[in-house]
């Protein structure tokens, strides 16, 4: 009994140590098995994990760029920035979107429609996505939203960059606007994509989109850390972004003003051209629309307005519209009769009051005609029948080779707008390819007088005509200063005779007295008696100019019209001519090319010589001011 | 040869002299690891009330098991089943009057102090198993009779902590009885079979289940399932072991932890924090200190010259282990998460109380080794 007590005793714990054993080794198995996991999480999966914990920890404050300047020739700021205040929550960070907009709405004071809007805007968008309460907040109400912060969690006050143009519409043809960035923005600009912030705002338009990656500038980033429930516990480091560039164009403020006010009331452009560098001094298209009006988002109501104006204030008229440039052509045709020796300019033609072609009648503008005329006098006088004649010696072909040189049917400014258009200037190649069908004769005589198929921008005209006042010679059109030397260009013109030389500026002609006499020609019609615009002259020699006006039809005359003879208040206004005028000055040392155009403005010597005189005048008086920027090569 | 089979005749300068220091410096190293750790949690809270809570909870149950220590064994022995059932009584108590807190029943507040009897029945189970099979010889572990009350006595408090509910506890009181039934040479056929069981019944447990529970589960298998909600437990508990490297982020500069996005980061996952903080070194550090005092108990239950400091000894042992493998590959994604606390490390009056009288009785074991209980 005690032996077997014993004996059982010593089995007991026999079994108890070997099972305690065998426990044992399975708990260092397991943890062993827990040094492995800790091993492969701590060790092994390190970087991943410390990734995933600065992500729970860390939580970037990207700040808006701040938007590079635009400044006039002179310095002179004309698209600035300005403080927004805005204010943006983030639903996905607020544990009572209700409530907490129910706060803001007491602070604020915002109306019920407001706040229909937020929560609409909250159905349409992703939880995680921004939505932008207010972006136009007074100081008052984003000073009162600091002071209530501590108990509104995921509300964002936010001072954005706004863009400010104070010349309002003188400039928005040139410089486009700024608003939010759309969808197609992000998607089409890596660069715009990278550096968005909600509320960012970017070129839609004109030079604010051509000069986009340039402007834009970069990000300021605050890095914080916060906590589980999104509490901002402190911040780590900030990393200052850099302004965009500045950017200073060629324009002279005060002039483009000064366009604004001579284009008030009528749909129209004006365009100013340094003949020898190809800056450009003014560029304006009327009516016009202010481009402030865009910074909060322009109304739905007030975006359709723009858009159905019938005088279309959107559209850069200058670059973008396209005119039959009428008489305006002829000094190019002249020109093109002169170089391809078709023609002496003595040759004589009789102007009664209308001519036939095959059957087909074209008449000169001026009834009763001009009697017998030679070249001179009939580019001074504009006579049609003339042109007719000299057209249909020439051919359209030799007549568009002269004319595409000149910059016609071309883009004029290469990588500066989207929406520049090229326009036609015809040939039977062209036309073969273009409408498919052969080139008529008549259709030769009516492009000779600036109508028919062929299509310019009032830019086009300008480079024309500045190409003609500098002699005949290529120049690069730009709203970028290019600091060339003056003296240098003028030189090589001169001495650039050889018209297959490579040279920074070719001539553009094989005789450069076949210029002199088209030019002359043009003086005459601005200065001598009879001349289409002698009452636009301006006799003072500082401000002496030459020019060539053009009235261009806008629809075909039936002989019951040209019968009625009516005065222009009374055709209706679609049906009135475009008014044109191109010039250039001062006529003894011409410096600056123009044209004018005033839509359905009647004639060119009554609508739009008159304006050309006026800034004539501006242009000049501002002469000196240019040269000082220019000669002392001011970094601005 | 001296006769150590009285109280009376052993002086209180032997008895301290047989104290098992290397237990003893373990468990207040530990003591102060965890007080430590505690004062990390409180960083983002900006007072020190849980450290400050758990220092002086240590104290004073570290001084209970220091005077549990010289307690003769046979007295816990003769006490067991009373201990036993006043336990029981907490937790009926506890499940049908309890207080609730997150849709589980399970605290009684006794005034000064809320008790979780559930984790007293971690310790109740043992010492009542331990003194059962203290008599019962090898050959008739496995009989009916033998089996039976046993499995009463482990049954009747599993459930009642089940209907709680409390998984994680129920779990953990199951697998104590189970460890100590085992090592007292239970066929190991009858544990399949009871496993069987289980399995069988399982749809009956799931049906008992809060639905947050069963949520658990099925976030266990997949925790990216609900990354915001459910999930979130296991990812940030991961990422905050993962993030610590191999020495640490360094002592305070867990941000998983001081940022709050570490849920119950005082009580469950406490480690996780420590981890975060301390790196692959320290938290091997610390299983290692866990190791040992484990190794520590499990040498005094060999050198008890009665079955019942034996059985406790090993029984607490595998129950220790349990308690921490379940916590740790639970903060490590590895189980679902139950809901148990590290012992010592974790933030729970209940929970420290419970494991300072078994630990008393370990030290009262190894001072009465040689105590023989008929």
């Amino acid at each position: 009994m005690l032996g077997d007590g014993i004996g059982s005793s010593v089995r007991k714990s026999k079994l108890i140590n070997r099972r305690m054993f065998l426990a044992s080794a399975a708990k260092a198995v397991v943890f062993f098995g827990i040094i492995g996991r800790l091993f492969y999480l701590q060790v092994e999966q390190n970087k991943k994990y410390l990734t995933l914990s600065d992500k729970n920890r860390i939580r970037e404050n990207k700040l808006p760029p701040i938007r590079g300047e635009f400044k006039d020739y002179f310095g002179k700021i004309i698209a600035g920035n300005l403080d927004v205040y805005e204010l943006h929550v983030i639903p996905e960070q607020v544990e009572d979107f209700r409530v907490l907009i129910t706060r803001v709405k007491q602070i604020l004071e915002l109306s019920d429609k407001d706040v229909d809007k937020i929560f609409k805007t909250k159905k349409k968008q992703k939880p995680w996505e921004t939505i932008i309460i207010s972006d136009n907040l007074s100081w008052d109400e984003f000073s009162k939203i600091n002071y209530y912060l501590y108990d509104l969690p995921g509300l964002k006050p936010v001072i954005s960059v706004g863009r400010n143009y104070p010349f309002n519409e003188s400039y928005s043809h040139v410089l486009g606007y700024v608003a939010y960035a759309s969808k197609e923005d992000l998607s089409s600009s890596e660069i715009i994509n990278q550096r968005h912030v909600p509320g960012l705002r970017v070129g839609k338009n004109g030079l604010e989109k051509t000069y986009e990656n340039q402007l834009i500038g970069t990000n300021t980033i605050q890095r914080f850390e916060v906590n589980a429930y999104g509490k901002r516990i402190n911040q780590l480091e900030v990393q200052n972004g850099d302004q965009g560039n500045s950017l200073r164009i060629t324009i002279d403020t005060e002039i483009q003003n000064y366009t604004n006010d001579l284009l008030a009331g009528e749909a129209g452009s004006i365009s100013v051209m340094d003949i020898y560098t190809g800056e450009i001094i003014a560029m304006n298209s009327s009516p016009s629309f202010n481009p402030n009006d865009f910074l909060y988002g322009i109304g739905s109501k007030e975006w359709k307005d723009l858009n159905s104006n019938p005088f279309k204030p959107l559209i850069n008229k200058t670059i973008s519209g396209l005119y039959s440039p009428g008489s305006t052509i002829k000094p190019i045709v002249a020109l093109s009769a002169l170089e391809n020796d078709v023609i002496k300019p003595s040759m004589q033609v009789f102007c009664s009051d209308s001519i036939d072609f095959y059957e087909q009648k074209f008449h000169c503008w001026k009834k009763k005609g001009h009697g017998y005329m030679q070249l001179k006098n009939a580019i001074k006088q504009s006579c049609d029948i003339y042109f007719y004649e000299v057209a249909r010696l020439l051919g359209v072909d030799r007549l568009n080779e002269t004319a595409r040189r000149f910059g016609l049917g071309d883009i004029v400014l290469k990588n500066f707008f989207a929406n520049e258009k090229k326009g036609v200037f015809p040939s039977t190649k062209w036309k073969k390819e273009a409408v498919g069908q052969n080139w008529y004769l008549g259709e030769t005589l009516i492009t000779g007088i600036g109508q028919g198929y062929i299509q310019t921008t009032p830019l086009q005209l300008t480079l024309m005509t500045a190409q003609l006042a500098n002699g005949g010679n290529k120049i690069y059109p730009t709203l970028i200063p290019n600091n060339k030397n003056l003296e240098e260009i003028k030189k090589e013109m001169e001495l650039n005779e050889d018209y297959d030389l490579p040279s920074s500026n070719p001539p553009l002609v094989r005789n450069k007295e076949n210029v002199k006499f088209v030019l002359d020609a043009m003086f005459k019609s601005t200065n001598e008696v009879y001349g289409t615009s002698y009452s636009s002259r301006i006799d003072d020699p500082k401000y002496q100019f030459a020019g060539k006006t053009g009235t261009a039809q806008v629809k075909r005359i039936t002989e019951e019209e040209r019968e009625l003879d009516r005065k222009l208040e009374q055709i209706p206004y679609k049906e009135r001519d475009h008014a044109w005028y191109i010039a250039f000055g001062p006529y003894k040392n011409p410096r600056y090319a123009m044209t004018v155009l005033i839509e359905h403005g009647g004639s060119g010597s009554s609508a739009a010589a008159p304006i050309a005189k006026k800034l004539f005048k501006k242009i000049i008086d501002r002469h000196e001011e240019r040269e000082k920027i220019r000669n002392n090569k001011l970094a601005i | 040869m001296k006769n150590y089979s009285t109280f009376g005749e052993v002086s209180f300068f032997q008895k301290v002299k047989s104290i098992d220091f290397f237990l003893l410096i373990s468990i207040i190293l530990l003591g102060l690891i965890s007080i430590i750790a505690m004062y990390s949690t409180d960083i983002s809270d900006g007072n020190f009330y849980h450290s400050f809570n758990h220092a002086l909870r240590f104290g004073i149950f570290f001084s209970l098991m220091m005077l549990m220590s010289f307690i003769n064994i046979k007295y816990y022995y003769s006490l067991s089943i009373i201990f036993y059932i006043l336990v029981l009584l907490l937790l009926i108590g506890a499940t049908f009057f309890g207080t609730t807190v997150q849709g589980s029943q399970r605290w009684i507040n006794l005034y000064f102090i809320n008790l979780q009897p559930s984790e007293l029945m971690k310790i109740a189970i043992i010492i009542f198993l331990a003194r059962y099979y203290h008599r019962v010889q090898p050959d008739a572990v496995n009989t009916i009779k033998k089996f039976i009350i046993p499995f009463i006595i482990l049954i009747v408090p599993i459930l009642l902590v089940l209907s709680q509910p409390d998984l994680g506890t129920s779990v953990l009181i199951a697998l104590s009885g189970i460890a100590v039934i085992w090592l007292a040479g239970i066929n190991i056929k009858y544990i399949i079979y009871s496993f069987l069981g289980l399995v069988i019944s399982f749809p009956f447990v799931i049906s008992m289940l809060k639905p947050y529970q069963k949520l658990r589960i099925l976030t266990f298998v997949n925790p990216d399932r609900d990354p915001l909600g459910a999930g979130y437990q296991i990812i940030q508990s991961k990422i905050a072991v993962g993030s610590g490297g191999l020495t640490g982020k360094g002592f305070l500069k867990g941000t998983q932890g001081y940022l709050d996005f570490l849920p119950e980061k005082h009580t469950d996952f406490i480690f996780t924090l420590f981890s975060e903080e301390f790196g692959f070194v320290g938290s091997v550090l610390l299983l290692i200190l866990y190791a040992f005092i484990i190794f520590r108990i499990l040498v005094i239950g060999s050198n008890s010259r009665n079955y019942f400091g034996k059985f406790f000894c090993y029984g607490f042992a595998i129950s220790m282990f349990f308690y921490i493998s379940v916590n740790m590959l639970m903060v490590l994604g590895m189980l679902p998460i139950v809901g148990s606390p590290l012992p010592i490390m974790s933030y729970g009056g209940s929970s420290m109380l419970s494991m300072m009288i078994a630990l008393g009785i370990v030290m009262s074991t190894r001072i009465y080794s040689r105590e023989i209980i008929n």
